[in-house]
């Protein structure tokens, strides 16, 4: 009987997520020797609002990195049969938050409710009530003794472990830098770009203090309509957003930039051609064009059901593919900038004179060209972030977004719009889904712009 | 002139050819009729005969693109590509699966969908444009600063939200408006106040940035530095010089959009009930219905070539020096 307790998956968005991180990895290393990028690079460091962007940046990529470490768990062994792995594709972060998935009620509730939203015909009484949530709560009995203490006590244990871990953390930078708690705290024009990060860790842990406290009794943004906890579907849907807004950046690069240098440098037929390619494609409305592709996209998959092993995997394939197709809307933009770019570059003089030492063209391509335009990639890839989070919810809306199982804002939000009508409104999933994703967008937006300022200098106003 | 704006509409012929190419390799090519109507048939149970029947009633049962067993040019114009991608040139989109004709139906939605576009898009090019020059009149300054902070907080939002929210609080709880529906005439305005109020507050933070980054490239210009040592107030400088001036940036960005206020926008008419185009193409994707979207993209794309034109013209109107070869 061997066997480990627990099977790796390795999803193929996984995959490309740990590649991406390498590029970074790659990329970042070889920045920190060139003189003019670690220049950029420092102003956005000793910018404070980027860095507090930054840090809650990375809570969420933390987060979404957590829930790409895919395992499937191995079933309970029977003798005499070789160990078996489950079906269901979990993630570290369901380990994580086993609590919270298991932990399912009926159907809807409220935010740190103990009974459900709808009434019930209760089986030992002739009156329709609400039944008592089977976990929301459950810690207090049926007679829900002391409730209201039991938030606030529940409340303040969590808000005080946030302050004391936030504490123990200044504490121990100050002790291996030496860092000024006072000079911490001061941000702005005289302060550190330090402080501007502690500040920010500051809420975000007495946020996560709070949902981990509340969390162990109640659900702390209520329950969907299978009776799914809200935050651990807010919590999901950060992976998938973080997936679309940076894949699609990574699988459209490639062409865009090879496409951008090639019609820049080489020009003649080849610029007509690419110019040709990149004009018709953007001439069709994104929507229609992407709405277009999902459903042929659509129709392969259902077509080839085959082709999966796991309803994960199919649900997976999908969220590649629409990434794939956003990324062949979105690259024309980035191709006609950069051919733009390399045409000037073209006629600078390192360019000629590297011409004229009879280097090949596509060294020049690689060696001359490219390096010089790693800026407006940076640029693009971060600017493009932030709408493509935000157009997965309205594509999914549209029904041309994510597989339905898969966890996202978007259908989230789909699922919950048709309970608006419903009275007393059911608006907790709504309003959680629309919160995490403006949190991710805004600090995405703060960032782009730091980046952009640093090193574009002529868009800075 | 003349001579310009012909050669721009032979231009423009390429490219609508590539479009509608690409359409057809991505309708037909990538998945076969057959395999389209398995899908809206349902994959499992299905006979071959109720996918003939379902490729017949579509006029999908022809040849790709050369057919062999008709005679004469029959071959070339009796096929798939003729039929379904070559008509569109004429105007012809055939029919949709309810089988109403898909030109006709446009021509209906078109009315509705200009009633909502064309007053978000003036109402909010004005509040927008409005917005960044009082931003600019008070650049480096706390108000500067706090205008561009919510306009980055505004873009932060989805759009959906605003939608959903704007629904919630001025129908629901405020009962000002019904929540969704239309109707022809003057008693369409209550209708459209808030989806055009919603259209141009969730554009508003976007554009504002993008025109007061304009403006602002605008006046470090040596003109204004003239204005101003003549003594000119800034409210003049401002209004009579940086903003006739930063009109070929603006244009470049607004004038493309003109053309495709046809198309309407997706989600305000869904969300609203508005029977314009941009509802008509989502009901399309949700039903699968092929023709429909095909149609809506090749349309979406003549519009769109409309407007770069139209842009180019406008470099014209808006500034003398600019001619057109």
């Amino acid at each position: 009987m061997t066997g480990f307790a627990i099977q790796p998956v390795l999803l193929w968005s996984d995959a490309l997520l740990f590649v991406l991180i390498a590029v970074v990895a790659r990329l970042s290393f070889w920045a920190s020797r060139q003189e003019a990028l670690r220049a950029a690079w420092l102003r956005v460091l000793k910018d404070g609002v980027a860095m507090s962007a930054a840090t809650v940046l990375a809570v969420f990529v933390l987060i979404g990195l957590l829930d790409s470490l895919h395992y499937r768990a191995r079933l309970p062994d029977q003798p005499g049969a070789t160990s078996r792995y489950a079906v269901e594709v979990n993630s570290a972060l369901d380990a994580l938050l086993s609590d919270l998935r298991q932990r399912a009620e009926k159907t809807y509730s409220a935010p740190l409710a103990t009974h459900l939203y709808a009434k019930e015909a209760l089986a030992d009484s002739a009156q329709r009530e609400f039944p008592r949530l089977k976990y929301g709560g459950a810690h207090l009995g049926e007679e829900l003794s002391g409730y209201e203490f039991d938030i606030a006590l529940r409340a303040s244990r969590g808000l005080a472990g946030g302050l004391a871990v936030w504490l123990l953390l200044v504490a121990l930078v100050r002790r291996v830098n030496g860092l000024d708690l006072k000079a911490v705290m001061k941000v702005g024009a005289g302060g550190t770009a330090a402080g501007a990060v502690f500040i920010t860790l500051l809420p975000i842990l007495l946020l996560l203090g709070l949902a981990i406290s509340l969390g162990g009794g109640y659900h702390v943004f209520g329950t969907d309509k299978v009776g799914q906890d809200v935050l651990y579907l807010s919590l999901k849907s950060i992976r998938t957003g973080l997936l679309i807004g940076t894949l699609t950046t990574l699988v459209m690069l490639p062409v865009a930039v090879l496409l951008g240098i090639l019609a820049g440098y080489v020009g003649g037929w080849v610029d007509d051609l690419i110019q040709y390619l990149y004009t018709t494609l953007s001439s069709i409305p994104g929507v229609l064009l992407i709405a277009a592709a999902v459903l042929m996209m659509q129709v392969v998959i259902d077509t080839h059901p085959d082709w999966f092993a796991t309803s994960a995997e199919r649900a997976d394939a999908r969220l590649l593919a629409l990434c794939l197709i956003l990324g062949m809307t979105s690259w024309t933009g980035v191709a006609r900038l950069l051919r733009g770019e390399t045409l000037k570059l073209r006629e600078l003089e390192f360019v000629q004179a590297a011409q004229a030492f009879g280097v090949g063209r596509f060294a020049i391509m690689r060696r001359h060209i490219l390096p010089n335009l790693m800026h407006i990639v940076l640029i693009s890839l971060v600017m493009d972030f932030s709408g493509l989070v935000l157009a997965e919810a309205v594509l999914s809306y549209v029904g041309v977004g994510v597989d339905p199982s898969t966890i996202s804002f978007g259908t989230m939000i789909n699922t919950a719009r048709m309970e608006l009508a419903r009275e007393p409104m059911v608006w907790w999933s709504l309003v959680a889904a629309f919160g995490f994703m403006f949190a991710l967008v805004l600090a995405a937006n703060l960032f782009a712009d730091a980046v952009r300022d640093a090193f574009d200098p002529r868009s800075s106003a | 002139m003349l001579a310009y704006i012909i050669r721009r509409l032979l231009y423009a012929i390429p490219i609508l050819i590539g479009v509608n190419l690409l359409t057809f390799a991505l309708f037909f090519v990538v998945n076969t009729p057959d395999d389209m109507a398995r899908m809206q048939l349902g994959v499992k149970r299905v006979t071959p005969e109720a996918i003939q029947k379902w490729k017949a009633e579509r006029g999908y049962d022809k040849p790709l693109v050369w057919n062999s067993a008709a005679a004469g040019s029959a071959t070339l114009t009796d096929t798939i590509f003729f039929s379904k991608s070559v008509r569109m040139f004429a105007g012809d989109f055939g029919r949709a699966d309810d089988g109403r004709d898909i030109a006709r139906e446009i021509g209906q939605r078109m009315g509705p969908s200009l009633a909502i576009a064309v007053p978000t898009f003036v109402l909010g090019l004005f509040v927008a444009i409005s917005f960044a020059l009082l931003l600019v009149f008070f650049r480096a300054t706390t108000l500067d600063f706090a205008g561009v902070v919510l306009c980055v907080a505004m873009m932060s939002i989805s759009g959906l939200f605003y939608i959903i929210g704007g629904q919630w609080l001025v129908s629901k709880v405020w009962h000002l408006v019904p929540i969704s529906g239309y109707s022809g005439g003057l008693d369409a305005a209550k209708f459209l106040i808030l989806p055009v109020f919603i259209g141009v507050i969730g554009g508003v933070g976007s554009s504002t940035r993008w025109y007061r980054t304009i403006f602002l490239e605008e006046i470090t210009r040596d003109y204004v530095r003239t204005a101003r040592a003549k003594g000119l107030p800034e409210r003049v400088v401002l209004f009579r010089h940086v903003l006739r001036n930063a009109l070929i940036p603006i244009l470049t960005g607004v004038v493309v959009v003109i053309p495709t206020l046809f198309m309407g926008s997706l989600l305000t008419e869904s969300f609203f009930g508005v029977p314009g185009l941009g509802s008509y193409t989502i009901d399309a994707i949700n039903a699968q219905d092929f023709a429909v979207v095909r149609s809506m993209v090749f349309i979406g794309s003549v519009l769109y070539i409309a407007g770069l034109l139209l842009t180019d013209l406008s470099y014209t109107l808006a500034d003398p020096r600019v001619r057109l070869q």
